[in-house]
């Protein structure tokens, strides 16, 4: 197969599904249960020195 | 910490630079080397000034005291680059005006070498890399040093990145105004110097990431997150975009690895991430530290703040065929830049209410607080322009505003609005705290230039909306036989009020600018004007009965 069309059949096809996958699985990890206390700490982070 | 290898390196670049210019294949690198020889050479002279002869055993007695102990942050490069940061923001307003100014009156096109062609990439290249480039260098290591609890990595590798970068600058500058350029919108500079600011780029990806795997605070702050997406794009962007071949080895032409609409392509898929990461990624960066710290609060969602990183970062790569709307570029292409486009509303409206809402229940500090009010208004203008920019990203507007003084005119509002105001809150908080001073010099010619700048980005904008607007109309306009109504030159003297206008907005800004660099020079030499508090800003006390 040409480069090209091998590169853009995985860009259309599994390439896809993993970006996809990765931004659902990043917004379902940040908004998880429990994630909230974690999520106030970090935002303290740069009011703790000067 | 003599730094005699360096000053030996710096004296081989010198060297070669002067043979680069003996050698050379034509008379445009024969002069850029010979910029480059004279640059290095006032480098050298300044390095050999510094090394101390004294033997051995003494020079690094007599260091112990000043040497920088692993425990304290590494400012010194900070400060530099703060001051590199107004020096050319002001360079960078001033130029805009001159080429506003040609466009009106084009008489004021001295030529060859300070013509509007040759101009206007040094304007642009001034603000976008070196005024906005030097602050998010500067702001990148004061922020990762904080939030990493660690001190910047590498050594003096620092210092490299802050020198390298400004001689990026001067033979960037120096090559658009003798007419070096490889005509890629904001990436102008020709292969030799997109080779060495590489190098200069991969010692700042070197010192940001060693601080953060050194960190002591467990977590990664969003703010590093928003700067390291910034430093690894813009390598890779470089890197695709400059690829070229060229013509010699001692000669300043090169061509571009890719042809035709592919070409086109590649150049704003770098241009558009160009906006998305430097412009916007890097300075959310700058907000998600900057605004909590001014405002004494966290940031108003973190969670927000995390989702606001992916989807912009996920989404911003994909928008740049939008500026090839009714190109050969095949349509599918079109489409998904403008889909996409449209979609970035999403995170970077969260993004706006995320930074506005971190005022929540300190909204009266817009009052009384005049760098606050700089910071909202640079989140303001970022809401704004993330709206517009969508808007004319779709087909049919794209159609009436696209070539138009519209598109400048939004570019101002995110680059006047967004990035120079968050800019100017960042300096305004660093002086005092870089320099040790308890305050600036004064808060009232901070709320001046708040005014000046506004007030200029609101002429600025509208004037061009107004003229973007009926430029576009009058090329589209047919009469009943099918015949254009208009010349293209009845367009072009259509817009002089509005050029004359469009400058007047921006001397605003730049007066603003001398504001800036007036206060931030009192402030470094210690002085503190005597004016009255803002009104609100302190507790009227009642005298005792």
């Amino acid at each position: 197969m040409e480069t090209y069309t091998a590169m853009r059949q995985f860009a259309d096809s599994w390439g896809l599904l993993a970006m996809a996958l990765f931004f659902v699985g990043v917004i379902v990890f940040t908004l998880r249960p429990g994630g909230k206390r974690q999520a106030q700490e970090a935002a303290s982070i740069p009011l703790k020195e000067d | 910490m003599n730094y005699t290898i360096e000053t030996i390196l710096i004296g081989v670049g010198v060297f070669l630079a002067v043979l680069g210019a003996a050698f050379a294949q034509d008379s445009l690198f024969q002069a850029h080397m010979g910029v480059l020889a004279i640059s290095l050479a006032i480098g050298f002279i300044l390095m050999l000034r510094r090394i101390n002869f004294a033997p051995a055993g003494a020079g690094t007695a007599a260091l112990v005291g000043g040497a920088p102990s692993e425990s304290e942050y590494f400012d010194e490069v900070v400060r530099y680059g703060v001051i590199a940061t107004v020096f050319w923001g002001v360079v960078g307003f001033l130029v805009g005006v001159v080429v506003a100014l040609q466009l009106a009156f084009p008489d004021l096109n001295i030529e060859p070498y300070l013509n509007f062609g040759r101009l206007r990439p040094l304007h642009t290249s001034a603000v976008i890399f070196a005024f906005g480039g030097n602050a998010l260098i500067a702001t990148s290591f004061y922020v990762v040093q904080r939030t990493c609890r660690a001190r910047l990595f590498g050594g003096s590798l620092g210092w490299f990145v802050f020198w390298g970068y400004q001689l990026f600058i001067v033979m960037a500058a120096t090559g658009y105004v003798l007419g070096v350029t490889q005509g890629r919108e904001y990436a102008e500079p020709e292969w030799y110097v997109d080779l060495w600011i590489t190098i200069v780029w991969v010692a700042y990806l070197l010192t940001f990431l060693g601080t953060i795997l050194k960190r002591k605070e467990p977590h990664i702050y969003v703010a590093n997150w928003f700067y390291l997406s910034f430093i690894v794009t813009i390598a890779m962007l470089h890197v695709v975009n400059n690829l070229a071949i060229p013509v010699s080895f001692l000669g300043s032409k090169s061509y571009s690895l890719f042809s035709g609409v592919q070409d086109a392509l590649t150049q704003w898929w770098y241009g558009h991430n160009a906006v998305g990461f430097f412009l916007t990624a890097g300075f959310l960066g700058m907000m998600y530290y900057f605004v909590p710290k001014q405002a004494g609060r966290p940031v108003y969602s973190y969670r927000l703040s995390i989702i606001h990183f992916w989807a912009l970062i996920f989404m911003y790569i994909w928008a740049g065929p939008h500026h090839l709307h009714y190109t050969a570029l095949p349509d599918w292409a079109q489409t998904l830049g403008m889909v996409f486009s449209v979609m970035l509303w999403m995170p970077s409206w969260g993004g706006m209410i995320n930074g506005l809402m971190t005022l929540s229940g300190a909204w009266d500090k817009i009052r009384t607080d005049p760098i606050i009010r700089m910071m909202i208004i640079a989140i303001a203008f970022y809401g704004m322009s993330t709206f517009e920019g969508p808007m004319m990203s779709i087909k049919a507007v794209n159609s009436l505003s696209h070539y138009t003084e519209w598109t400048i005119g939004h570019v101002h509002s995110g680059a006047l609005g967004w990035v120079g105001m968050i800019t100017f809150g960042a300096v305004y908080y660093l002086v005092p705290k870089l320099w040790g001073r308890e305050r600036l010099y004064s808060l009232r010619m901070v709320n001046w230039h708040f005014w000046l700048a506004t007030l200029g980005i609101v002429i600025y904008a509208a004037v061009l909306w107004v003229a973007g607007i009926q430029q576009g109309l009058m090329w589209r306009e047919y009469d009943s036989n099918g015949f254009l109504v208009y010349s293209f030159a009845e367009s072009v003297k259509a817009m002089f009020p509005y050029y004359v206008l469009r400058a007047v907005g921006g001397a605003l800004y730049l007066v603003g600018g001398f504001v800036m660099a007036y206060n931030v020079y009192m402030t470094i030499r210690g002085y503190q004007r005597n004016e009255a508090p803002i009104a609100g800003s302190v507790p009227v006390l009642q005298p005792a009965e």
